[in-house]
């Protein structure tokens, strides 16, 4: 509406637009030095977890060396092994059920899809760890608790319930005109063939945030694996294995080591979140709509 | 037609003898109906059933009123020179097979009503048109109108069996001695409502340490909700301003920090924080303090930490989130707003923040929910720690926190159960209230 005051800026106006550029920079220093940090200290030269100075005095590779080579007391490469496994797994079978499930609540009409999407709440309402307390008891009764059995139950406690977590792509399918269905409905398609040739190729940005959280999902959680894993140490997962190496009887040895491993596991997952995180924002402003 | 609806009464009184055959055998009716081999499955998972009663159902059933009472012995062996042991009853297993076991029956009980309407409405279609759907026909309209059956059913299955059934297991023993205190690991009996008594109670110590929880966690929830919710708000208008240059790059800082795996960031953020800590120690260096400062040491410091962090994490999430939403804002109630003179403070609190607290009532609540049962945060970060000598919960634990050191480390399963009970009547009553008070829940028709 005033085109010449907004070309030149008037002294107030440059000086609030310092002000606000700096701050941003002063708080871009402050998310950003947590990370930093870690990443000094993963090529730092000196051990132990605590040093008289904020910046390492000497700089190694030996902690990314040790942390890949030394399998005696902490199995990294294994833990590595062991979570690679169970995530993809989880990948196939999350991803399968949570667009089954989205798909069947956006595109069909049937009595039972009130009553679950109700279901579905109030599960929600439950502290999540409830149910892991009793899940344990019931895999320890089909005998998936001790072992590499561990594996496969790990793999079920990670999949089975993300039917549950419909939402997102739930919202997503809701965007897509249904008119696109009738049309191939028309045509005699099947449903089945609506939603494989027609909503899947659609959706690729759902699918592929799918397939990138529940892939991720693994890496990250160390409160199921903990529960389930217990004292298995051959069949730790990367989490537990961190978290093991910042307890008292390892931190001295392992520290440099952790911060090396936190580093190797953060850089795919960051990669892989800053590259999905569109269709989070879009997922979520669906989700917000209704 | 009255008799034409499709319901057990109608099967019961006017099907014909194969529909009224299948209240004892059940699949008779489709067999009877020209639909052989659904009937036969169905036939199956009857005979399935009585086995499964037979041979460990019943015996399971029974057990539940006294979940066992032959404790595990030691026997001194005369021949062997030892002591032997002979197998008690497992409190904790019978328990687990008679929830499993009403499952079943729930579930067979199900099936009988589905096949029994079914089994009339087979009859009343030959009677109409005189063909039903083959069993080939039915398998095609799996994968066409019925798609969702076959879509749904593993997805299902697996809710009933790792959430459902863990979830009344659980709930189940808030009702029971099951717990470490008095050695009632191995054998625990029906407790009633004394495990309720003793957590609502606020003079016992249980009682005490219970309702300090609840209020950190209510005042946790608020500030970590809010205080994200509203800081995140201004960050992302402070990037969106018109001046600002360089967006993709700010947007850019905040998201990297949160795309590092929050349980890493929480355990770096820890140890930086400890007594002997990076942070200390640079404010040492800098000689800004002599000694370090006590972040999880002291209880009060712990908790506004731990807020702080939270912040820290919270804030590029709601940046991330509510940018959208933000700017779908009608520019005019801006410009008019202007026009008035109003300044960018009072903008923000009379035009956006209700703007958006109407839109994103469900986003507030599913946070608010989040946060409290926010176990990786108190978890890594405090440990729930502070801990006072003789409680099982610390200064800074919240319900969940606490319901896992009951369970997992005191194994306390009862108190633990009755822990996550509360959270969850908690939980309901407030999503409740602020959902039918909320402006998105009276417009919810209009946004379907």
């Amino acid at each position: 509406m005033n085109e010449v005051a907004k070309n030149q800026l008037s002294p107030r106006r440059k000086l609030i637009n310092f002000l606000v550029h700096l701050l941003l920079a002063i708080l871009s220093v402050i998310w950003l030095l947590p990370i930093f940090w870690i990443i000094l200290t993963s090529f730092r030269a000196e051990p132990g977890a605590y040093t008289n100075t904020f910046l390492p005095q000497g700089y190694t590779f030996n902690n990314y060396i040790k942390l890949f080579t030394d399998r005696n007391v902490l199995n990294f490469p294994k833990m590595f092994m062991n979570t690679l496994i169970i995530a993809i797994f989880t990948c196939i079978f999350s991803t399968f059920f949570v667009l089954s499930v989205s798909y069947s609540l956006s595109r069909m009409r049937f009595a039972f899809r009130k009553p679950y999407m109700n279901i579905a709440m109030i599960l929600g309402l439950f502290p999540g760890f409830m149910a892991m307390v009793a899940q344990y008891f019931i895999l320890k009764a089909m005998g998936l608790t001790e072992g590499s059995m561990i594996r496969i139950g790990l793999i079920i406690v990670y999949s089975a319930c993300t039917g549950l977590g419909f939402q997102i792509a739930k919202g997503f399918f809701d965007t897509i005109p249904r008119s696109i269905d009738e049309a191939a409905v028309m045509d005699g398609a099947t449903q089945w063939q609506v939603f494989t040739r027609i909503t899947m190729p659609l959706s690729k940005p759902i699918v592929i945030y799918t397939v990138m959280t529940s892939f991720i999902a693994p890496w990250v959680d160390f409160v199921f694996a903990k529960v389930i894993c217990r004292a298995n140490a051959d069949q730790f997962t990367v989490a537990i294995g961190l978290w093991n190496m910042l307890q008292k009887e390892y931190i001295y040895q392992w520290y440099t080591c952790f911060a090396a491993g936190a580093v190797v596991i953060s850089i795919p997952i960051a990669i892989l979140f800053i590259y999905m995180q569109r269709f989070y924002v879009e997922g979520m402003s669906g989700a917000v709509k209704g | 037609m009255e008799n034409n609806r499709i319901n057990v009464k109608n099967a019961l009184l006017h099907g014909d003898l194969f529909t009224k055959l299948s209240a004892v055998l059940m699949g008779i009716g489709m067999i009877g109906h020209k639909q052989v081999t659904k009937g036969c499955i169905v036939f199956l998972f009857e005979i399935a059933f009585i086995f499964y009663m037979l041979s460990t159902g019943i015996h399971s059933l029974s057990m539940m009123p006294s979940l066992g009472d032959r404790a595990q012995e030691k026997i001194w062996n005369e021949a062997k020179q030892i002591y032997e042991y002979t197998a008690g009853d497992n409190s904790q297993q019978i328990l687990l097979a008679g929830v499993v076991t009403c499952f079943v029956i729930a579930a067979i009980i199900v099936l009988w009503v589905l096949q029994l309407r079914f089994s009339y409405k087979l009859q009343l279609q030959l009677k109409e048109k005189g063909s039903v759907p083959t069993f080939k026909e039915d398998i095609i309209s799996l994968f066409d109108k019925n798609l969702h059956i076959t879509l749904m059913t593993l997805p299902c299955l697996g809710i009933l069996v790792f959430n459902i059934v863990p979830l009344v297991y659980m709930i189940s023993m808030a009702f029971t001695t099951y717990s470490k205190e008095d050695e009632h690991l191995m054998l625990f009996d029906w407790d009633g409502l004394h495990q309720f008594q003793r957590v609502l109670n606020m003079n016992g110590n249980i009682g005490r340490q219970f309702w300090h929880v609840l209020g950190w966690t209510i005042v946790w929830a608020i500030f970590a909700t809010f205080l994200n919710y509203i800081l995140g708000m201004i960050l992302a208008m402070v990037i969106n301003r018109k001046d600002t240059k360089w967006k993709g790059l700010w947007r850019f800082c905040f998201i990297l920090s949160i795309a590092v795996p929050q349980f890493v960031t929480l355990m770096i953020m820890n140890i930086m924080l400890q007594p002997s800590g990076a942070i200390n120690v640079l404010l040492q260096n800098l000689g800004l303090i002599t000694s370090p400062l006590p972040f999880w040491q002291n209880a009060m410091w712990a908790r506004i930490t731990i807020i702080v962090i939270n912040i820290w994490i919270g804030i590029p999430y709601t940046m991330l989130q509510i940018t959208g939403i933000l700017q779908n804002i009608p520019s005019e109630l801006y410009e008019a707003a202007k026009m008035d003179g109003a300044g960018p403070v009072k903008i923000f609190f009379k035009i956006t923040l209700p703007y958006m607290l109407f839109v994103t009532t469900p986003y507030l609540i599913s946070s608010f929910v989040g946060n409290i049962n926010n176990f990786g945060v108190i978890y890594l970060l405090s440990g729930g720690g502070p801990t006072y000598v003789g409680d099982t919960a610390g200064q800074t634990d919240l319900l969940v926190t606490w319901l896992y050191k009951l369970t997992v480390d005191q194994q306390y399963y009862n108190l633990g159960a009755v822990i996550g009970i509360m959270t969850f009547v908690i939980l309901t009553i407030v999503t409740l209230v602020t959902y039918r008070n909320s402006g998105s829940y009276k417009n919810e028709e209009a946004f379907m």
